[in-house]
């Protein structure tokens, strides 16, 4: 579903090149599991923003689903990104929305209609179990709270993938395990999961394919792999 | 699409509220221009009739001597109706001067003494001439200057009509200059305005965009209520632009009709009060929509 054919990415500045990532070939199948590791600069970030269309690659090509992304004109990137759900570090949720309302957001701008809203957006945030904090606003939700509700948001175009970069990076671990078995959970109901993590106890412990990259390339891709450090 | 629509509206109008200030400080400046640009409107429609009215009384009147015989005169006046340039002949015969002159001075007892005292008809018969076109009369004056007209024609009498015209025009087009030039100085400072502030407005908003480009909102929804907000401050500005110079207009017509006792100021604008509201509201929109669509383009990453 997800394909990087020989992909490079080099970042300009100036006089100077860095490359952030080089010769990437990498399939990834519907309803796959894939956990992406690496240390910070590996270029796991990157290898997400050319999957999102964030940025295009140098040279090769990234495709998703019949999508052809380095090729997508500037007006058909926010249907690619209605296919996707992205989740983050820092939540990105917006702070003078409350739960509901975050999640309502992202209905809105798809231009969906105020019933499919009112149906919807109590669904997904039963889903990740914030039925009762519904009317919360960010600020009186906790950080494994309001992933859950980033979860909820990205969960709700039914996304065909869960893009999720270092969700339990600001979490404690039960948080970071309950946001992990929600992560699984969303896995087994069908759709494929991309996580990017520097935790080495649930990779090690997911038994799920680990791809690891280290100074922009892969290393290692292995089924039921394992954290490796080197 | 509607209901697209409908929400970009509305983020629109969220984001020209929560901008409190800005927005009332943008609306002055649009509301300026507009004033100043409704003000010259109606100048130069005003100067224009002005000038049509003027141009309408305007003649040549040649006065012949006491003495020049009546059938040299109607002589003149033939040539003058077979000039191609020339619209109206009017013959005031030296009786008729009379007649017309007692008329007017019948209430002032010393005229009409002094006219009894005299044996004779003092007052000479003259022709009045309109031309087709203004620039004509210098034809007409030069075909009158001839030297067989020169033992029976008193005087003509055309110069100072043409200077008043002359001055007026003159009047108008340094007005019309003048006003054109700061009109377009202050709408490049609005335009600058509005641009700042959409530019604000999209840095403070830039975590809400962050988050509407990741859930995958169109370059419609995202670009769209900052070109509202443009809009809304077009709309906002013209309407109390309207009110401003209709009232305006009302209290400066008297001192118009002080100049120009013919012409009625606040009915004509009144006559003509849609296209000079049309007009007001057409460009504080597009100023708006223009600058806002440029701060868009250059500070809005989609």
């Amino acid at each position: 579903m997800i394909i990087f054919q020989n992909v490079t990415k080099i970042y300009k500045m100036d006089d100077h090149e860095t490359v952030a990532v080089e010769d990437i070939n990498l399939h990834i199948h519907q309803k796959e599991f894939v956990s992406m590791v690496g240390k910070s600069g590996a270029g796991k970030s990157t290898l997400i923003k050319l999957l999102t269309g964030e940025e295009k690659p140098t040279k090769g090509k990234v495709s998703f689903g019949s999508y052809n992304v380095n090729k997508l004109k500037p007006n058909e990137l926010p249907f690619l990104r209605r296919k996707m759900g992205v989740i983050f570090q820092d939540f990105r949720l917006l702070p003078n929305k409350n739960a509901y309302e975050n999640v309502a957001f992202a209905l809105e701008v798809a231009g969906r209609t105020q019933q499919e809203i009112m149906e919807f957006v109590p669904q997904a945030l039963e889903m990740v179990g914030l039925k009762d904090k519904m009317r919360n606003f960010p600020r009186e939700l906790s950080g494994g709270e309001k992933q859950r509700v980033a979860i909820a948001r990205a969960m709700i175009n039914h996304p065909d993938v869960i893009i999720a970069d270092e969700p339990t990076g600001n979490l404690d671990p039960v948080n970071t395990w309950e946001i992990l078995k929600l992560l699984l959970k969303i896995n087994e109901l069908g759709t494929t999961v991309i996580l990017t993590t520097h935790n080495k106890d649930i990779v090690n412990s997911i038994n799920k394919r680990v791809i690891s990259v280290e100074d922009g390339r892969i290393i290692r891709d292995e089924e039921e792999g394992k954290y490796i450090l080197v | 699409m509607l209901t697209t629509l409908s929400r970009v509206i509305k983020y629109g109008l969220v984001g020209f509220w929560r901008n409190g200030w800005l927005s009332t400080a943008t609306i002055a400046i649009v509301f300026l221009v507009l004033v100043g640009f409704g003000g010259l409107l109606m100048f130069n429609s005003l100067a224009n009739i002005v000038l049509a009215d003027i141009q309408d009384k305007i003649d040549i009147s040649i006065y012949f001597k006491v003495d020049a015989p009546e059938d040299r005169i109607l002589e003149v006046q033939r040539a003058l109706e077979s000039l191609p340039e020339v619209k109206e002949v009017e013959y005031v015969s030296r009786d008729t001067a009379l007649e017309t002159f007692r008329e007017q001075h019948k209430d002032d007892p010393t005229v009409s003494q002094a006219l009894e005292a005299l044996d004779e008809n003092p007052l000479a018969a003259a022709i009045n001439i309109k031309a087709r076109e203004l620039k004509d009369y210098e034809a007409i004056a030069g075909y009158l200057d001839k030297e067989s007209y020169k033992d029976i024609t008193d005087k003509i009498s055309y110069a100072q009509n043409i200077g008043v015209i002359d001055r007026l025009k003159s009047i108008k087009s340094t007005v019309e200059q003048g006003g054109l030039l700061l009109i377009i100085f202050i709408s490049l400072v609005a335009a600058l305005i509005i641009f700042n502030t959409i530019r604000l407005a999209i840095y403070s908003n830039r975590e809400e965009l962050a988050v509407m480009r990741l859930v995958g909102a169109s370059n419609f929804f995202i670009r769209g209520p900052y070109m509202i907000e443009g809009i809304i401050y077009g709309i906002v500005g013209s309407i109390m632009s309207v009110i401003m110079v209709t009232i305006g207009v009302f209290y400066a017509a008297p001192y118009v009709k002080i100049f120009v006792p013919d012409i009625n100021g606040w009915t004509y604008y009144l006559s003509n009060f849609f296209m000079f509201m049309s007009a007001q509201i057409f460009f504080g929109v597009g100023l708006g929509v223009v600058s806002s669509y440029i701060a868009v383009r250059k500070y809005l990453k989609i």
